[in-house]
């Protein structure tokens, strides 16, 4: 897998759904705006400081001065009501909620993302982390809480922002209108490892998402070669199975990340570390190393045990 | 030579009552901050009540109204002996400040001891749950308001009863003593209202 | 810049003052009778400052605890620079190892807390300390022990808080401190305990200085400064002063909140028993964003100081300007909810401080509008000062532009809490507060030291400051938008970050360059600077009518106003007051409007009593860390020594000598 260079992934100038590319327009017209404004402004105080004066009157006053900074008052206040309504329409235009959407629940923790895809038939339930694989073209409503602190759920490419209160479940509908995988991270300060609590949200054309609902709805893979039995055993003997579920094993811990797919993500540690081999390797024996203070411990295995693990962890497609 | 005009000041007063005095300005500005606290205690109180479908919260008893109620009708009789002090500042008549001052002192006493019976009939713990808090921070914040009030004034009364109380500085800081007493007084009301009315009417 | 100097050949700004001793009192300036000599001697004896081994401890005198109170307050200035140095080294690259991330979030809310609680708004109240009196023409601040209780408060918070640093306990939820993260189950330990106590130091020392600055502005005028003869700089402090006592209360009742959810087991914030943790942002935000109108509106009154003298004109539309510092004040109050937009709020509610935070642009706007009215009609005089205020305007009104951008709530979505956030809070209070600091306290420099700054190197700061300044904060306008959220100890390198950080970092090198230039340029020339004289701008307001620095009882005789430039309207024909006490420290009370002269109030002798009980309150506040206790304990102390305090010593005397009158006394018409 290659690098995927982030440049414009994780941008509000870079908009790949139809809310982002609101507030994107709305961005556009302020932003032309305050550049008129600011310039007008500069050519004003430099003319002031430049021009050839006549014999200073102290305590003259023109009546020409006077029309001037009216006349600029009443710009000023035209122009800030021009922008307040621009500013209010794209906000009512934004809170229009379509009404079927996809229903994601996320839960804030410190430091990664609970995502659970809910359904009335309780086997059609998808637990994951970190990641939240969505069709092109169709609404998604995140229900947003959190198990700890205040964070904030934010993916630039897609919407602005929405915060994750205790006590409180807020929704935020955003779509996405092209295929694509776009970065988001957590934007309220939440504790030591804020910066390392980032998400992915793949945008998938219609069928290819159909396809990947069918097969995260399927319990874990079961190994299939020693090595990955190996790893199996390795896992369930450590204390893994405390904190992390894989669907279909005895392994049901809820502290940490569910791995029933863990193959299947980008990123190791909400999107600090890429998901390969060898990362997974150094992950597992030292993660306080990438993310330190995380809640996931450095492992200490026995020689010829960590090979089959992360071989095991590597399988859970 | 051109004279210069000028203005002799010296035979100004060297003190004045009422808003003429940098007294009475310090007493507003010290009566707007406390004010200001007693606001947002009681938006928090309100604010707080929002979130909870019952008030007090299920499970939680009313708190006792005896005790606050014969706090208010003290607090509101003390006004009395604090207009006589005032005016008998005003007068400077020494003997009459004196004596008023000490009769309003033993309102103020009063209501505090009635105040430690007020806590004990709270009927809820500070820590057992945002109701109980609030309530309890509401109250203790009136109560440390009262509190210093009433060091000040004793302190003050104290005073007045020594060498320095016969001066015109002392009868201006013994009339802004009893027009902050008046805040306190009017203070209270509101606070009481929102403490042990809000539970049982709303 | 430099080139057009177009002055009167006379003006004192083309030919520097003869050499002149510091504070010869000769009754310098246009406001002394003929033998005002013996008068001065007597006068400097009676408001002398203290004297003996415990003299530091019992200084009252407005001078002394003013620059006591600046010096301080820059102290935590550059420390709060220093963190911030740290913060844009660890950020320079990603991934980087510099800072680990504890320290990384120790160092930030250090910072922010350091330069909105210890140093903006007591550095602007410090000026005004110092100057107030003499720009109002009174012989001292209202409440003298106050502003010495105050200044100790100041003091103590800022040991308290770095101490606490130091020991690696230091706060590190942000200078915000949102629960339910600084709530005891999330942040154990003294971290948020230490922040919290810190807001009450400064709160109170505020508080403290707040009432002492509307007492004086109100009460102690010279005759004839009616209310629409004040300068603006007064007029902006006053508002400033009563911002500070409707705002404080509310960050005071929160931070008691916290503190009693962490020691004694409230559930105020605790959302499992009730409580709110929006209820923390609320309280908090109502004093916030007050807090940066409090920052910034002294420094409108010090622009307008300043264009005045070195336009040599008065601020165009003086009515226009006070009533928008006025509106700015108010306005300043219905804002606070534009830092929660992203939690969920009604909209139609939140639409409310949308329009309310675009509204303010126009009071602010008119002030520009009027600044630059007044340079057009005038005559620039291209000293140091005028070179903050001109980069003032220009970064200011940026900043303010992009304030606008974040009224708007759909823009704010996308970059609140990112450095888009961080580009604007810095633009407007960097550009809005700091640089018309910088150039006020060069002008009043020689005021207070009795020596002029070097002009060379005072450009050469401004320039470097300038530059250093756009070549930090402005990429940071990009960051936000491309992704960059705030208070991130470090990034990954495939975001693309890295270049416009570097570019920052580079930047705050030399901003932190132009800063060390003035500062050196500041401690140097109050040693061995050119002599100033009495006023070396040729200024119009009352403190330049008195001597550099002025004597302890500023002016010999204060002077009747008729104009709000008096020394450019015939000083000499002003009439002057006398019959203020020769040996007791008297000052004038007028009446609040009108300024017409009331009656006469004695200050106190210098005293260590403000210092005692600043003490025993600090010790509640540090008490109160461990136990709730040390309230119990320590009031009764505090209270002792208040009493101290007030305790009068000897009774007046009556029939104190006055001052000499030179001719028959009229009362002003």
């Amino acid at each position: 897998m290659t690098i995927v260079l982030m440049t414009g992934i994780q941008s509000a100038l870079n908009p790949a759904g139809v809310q982002a590319e609101k507030i994107a327009r709305l961005w556009d017209l302020f932003f032309w705006v305050s550049a008129v404004v600011y310039v007008l402004v500069m050519i004003f105080l430099l003319a002031a400081l430049l021009r050839r004066r006549p014999e200073i009157v102290p305590n003259a006053t023109s009546p020409r001065v006077r029309a001037a900074v009216s006349i600029a008052t009443g710009l000023t206040v035209l122009t800030l009501f021009a922008l307040l309504t621009a500013s209010i329409f794209t906000g009512r235009s934004l809170s229009d909620v379509p009404e079927r959407a996809i229903q994601i629940g996320v839960t804030g923790k410190q430091w990664w993302w609970h995502i659970e895809y809910d359904d009335t038939d309780k086997s059609k339930r998808i637990t994951t982390a970190n990641e939240i694989t969505i069709p092109v073209g169709m609404p998604v409503t995140v229900h947003l809480q959190t198990s700890d602190v205040i964070h904030s759920f934010w993916v630039p490419n897609l919407h602005g922002k929405r915060d994750l209160i205790p006590g409180r479940r807020l929704t935020w509908t955003f779509s996405a209108d092209r295929p694509g995988v776009y970065r988001g991270q957590c934007a309220e300060f939440c504790g030591y490892q804020h910066a390392k609590m980032a998400l992915w949200i793949n945008a998938l054309p219609a069928a290819e998402y159909a396809s990947w609902l069918e097969a995260s709805r399927k319990s874990s893979k079961i190994p299939s070669t020693p090595e990955e039995r190996k790893g199996q055993e390795v896992f369930m003997s450590s204390p893994c199975p405390l904190c992390h579920t894989i669907g279909g094993t005895e392994a049901a811990g809820k502290t940490g990340p569910d791995l029933t797919h863990f193959a299947s993500r980008r990123s190791i540690g909400a999107a600090s570390v890429p998901n390969r081999r060898e990362f997974l390797a150094h992950w597992i024996v030292d993660a306080q190393h990438f993310k330190p203070g995380s809640l996931m411990p450095s492992m200490t295995l026995e020689p010829g045990q960590l090979e089959p693990l992360v071989v095991y962890l590597e399988s859970l497609r | 030579m051109i004279r210069r005009q000028t203005i002799d000041v010296g035979a100004l007063p060297d003190h004045a009552f009422g808003n003429r005095s940098i007294m009475w300005w310090a007493t507003m500005t010290i009566i707007a901050i406390e004010g200001t606290v007693f606001a947002m205690a009681i938006a928090s109180y309100f604010y707080l009540q929002g979130n909870e479908e019952t008030w007090p919260p299920a499970d939680t008893p009313l708190p006792g109204l005896m005790w606050p109620t014969v706090n208010v009708i003290i607090l509101l009789a003390s006004l009395f002996p604090n207009h006589k002090v005032k005016t008998a500042a005003e007068d400077m008549n020494l003997g009459q400040v004196r004596l008023w001052s000490v009769i309003a002192d033993t309102f103020a006493v009063a209501f505090v001891v009635v105040r430690v019976f007020e806590f004990r009939e709270l009927n809820v713990s500070w820590d057992s749950n945002a109701y109980g808090s609030v309530t309890w921070t509401l109250l203790g914040l009136h109560s440390v308001h009262l509190l210093t009030d009433l060091i000040d004034s004793v302190v003050l009364t104290v005073l007045m009863f020594t060498r320095h109380g016969d001066e015109p500085r002392r009868f201006v800081d013994v009339s802004e003593n009893c027009f902050y007493w008046n805040f306190v007084v009017l203070s209270w009301l509101p606070i009481y209202a929102v403490l042990y009315w809000t539970p049982r009417l709303l | 810049m430099s080139g057009t100097r177009v002055i009167d050949e006379a003006s004192p700004l083309t030919q520097p003052s003869p050499p002149r001793g510091r504070g010869q009192g000769e009754g310098a300036g246009p406001y002394s009778l003929p033998g005002d000599h013996g008068l001065h001697r007597q006068l400097e004896k009676t408001w002398s400052p203290a004297t003996g081994p415990l003299r530091w401890f019992m200084q009252i005198d407005h001078h002394v605890i003013g620059k006591r109170f600046i010096i301080t307050a820059f102290i935590w200035f550059a420390l709060g620079g220093v963190l911030a140095a740290l913060m844009r080294i660890q950020l320079s690259r990603p991934g980087n190892t510099f800072l680990s991330a504890d320290l990384y979030n120790q160092i930030f809310t250090m910072h922010g807390t350091t330069m909105m609680f210890l140093f903006a708004v007591p550095v602007m109240e410090a000026v005004a300390i110092y100057m107030i009196p003499l720009l109002v023409g009174s012989r001292a601040l209202a409440f003298p022990r106050l502003t010495a209780f105050s200044y100790y408060m100041f003091l103590f918070g800022g040991i308290m808080l770095y101490t606490a640093f130091f020991l690696n306990i230091g706060p590190d939820a942000g200078w915000f401190s949102y629960v339910p993260l600084a709530s005891p189950e999330f942040a154990p330990g003294k971290r948020v305990d230490i922040w919290s106590q810190l807001v009450n130091f400064t709160e109170i020392s505020a508080i403290a200085v707040a009432i002492e600055l509307i007492v004086t502005i109100l009460k102690q005028r010279t005759p004839g400064m009616s209310v629409n003869r004040m300068p603006l700089y007064v007029w902006s402090m006053l508002v400033t002063a009563f911002m500070i006592i409707f705002a404080m209360p509310a960050v005071m009742v929160g931070s008691l909140y916290l503190l009693l959810d962490r020691l004694v087991g409230t559930h105020l914030f605790n959302v499992a028993e009730g409580g709110d943790p929006l209820l923390w942002q609320h309280l908090f935000w109502f004093f916030g964003h007050p807090e940066v109108y409090i920052i910034f509106i002294p420094a409108l009154g010090m622009v307008s100081s300043i264009i005045t003298t070195f336009c040599r004109r008065p601020v165009f539309g003086y009515t226009a300007m006070v009533l928008s510092q006025v509106a700015t004040g108010f306005i300043g109050f219905g804002l606070w909810v534009h830092h929660m937009f992203t939690t969920g709020l009604p909209q139609s509610g939140e639409s409310f401080f949308t329009a309310a935070s675009m509204m303010i642009a126009i009071p602010s706007g008119i002030q520009i509008f009027c600044w630059i009215a007044t340079i057009w009609m005038g005559r620039p005089v291209y000293k140091p000062p005028l070179m903050f205020v001109l980069g003032f305007v220009a970064i200011f009104v940026l900043g303010g532009l992009s304030g606008v951008m974040v009224a708007s709530i759909p823009i704010d979505l996308q970059v609140h809490d990112t450095f888009f956030v961080v580009a604007h809070l810095h633009y407007v209070l960097i550009g809005g507060a700091v640089f018309p600091l910088l150039g006020a306290l060069y002008y009043w420099f020689p005021k207070i030291t009795g020596r002029l700054m070097n002009d060379r190197a005072g450009h050469v700061s401004f320039w470097l400051i300038f530059i250093g300044f756009n070549l930090t904060f402005f990429p940071m306008h990009k960051l936000g938008l491309i992704g960059m959220p705030r208070r991130v100890y470090t990034y990954l390198s495939e975001t693309g970050w890295g270049q416009l950080n570097l570019l920052a970092t580079i930047g705050s090198v030399v901003l932190a360059l132009g800063f060390l230039t003035y500062f050196i340029n500041a401690l140097v020339c109050a040693k061995r600077g050119e002599f100033a004289g009495a006023n070396p701008w040729d200024g119009p307001t009352l403190e330049w009518a008195t001597d550099s620095p002025p004597p302890h009882y500023n002016f010999i005789h204060m002077p009747v106003v008729s104009s709000t430039e008096p020394l450019w309207h015939a000083p000499e024909h002003a009439p002057l007051v006398t019959g203020l006490s020769t040996t007791a420290k008297e000052v004038l009370i007028t009446r609040t409007f009108d300024a017409e002269p009331d009656h006469r109030y004695t200050y106190p002798a210098p005293s260590a009593w403000p210092f005692l009980t600043a003490l025993a309150t600090a010790g509640i506040f540090l008490g109160l860390l461990f136990t709730p206790w040390a309230f119990v304990i320590g009031l009764p102390i505090a209270s002792l020594m208040a009493v101290g305090w007030f305790w009068p010593t000897t009774p007046q005397k009556e029939g104190d000598a006055p001052q000499d009158s030179a001719t028959a006394s009229e009362a002003v018409a």
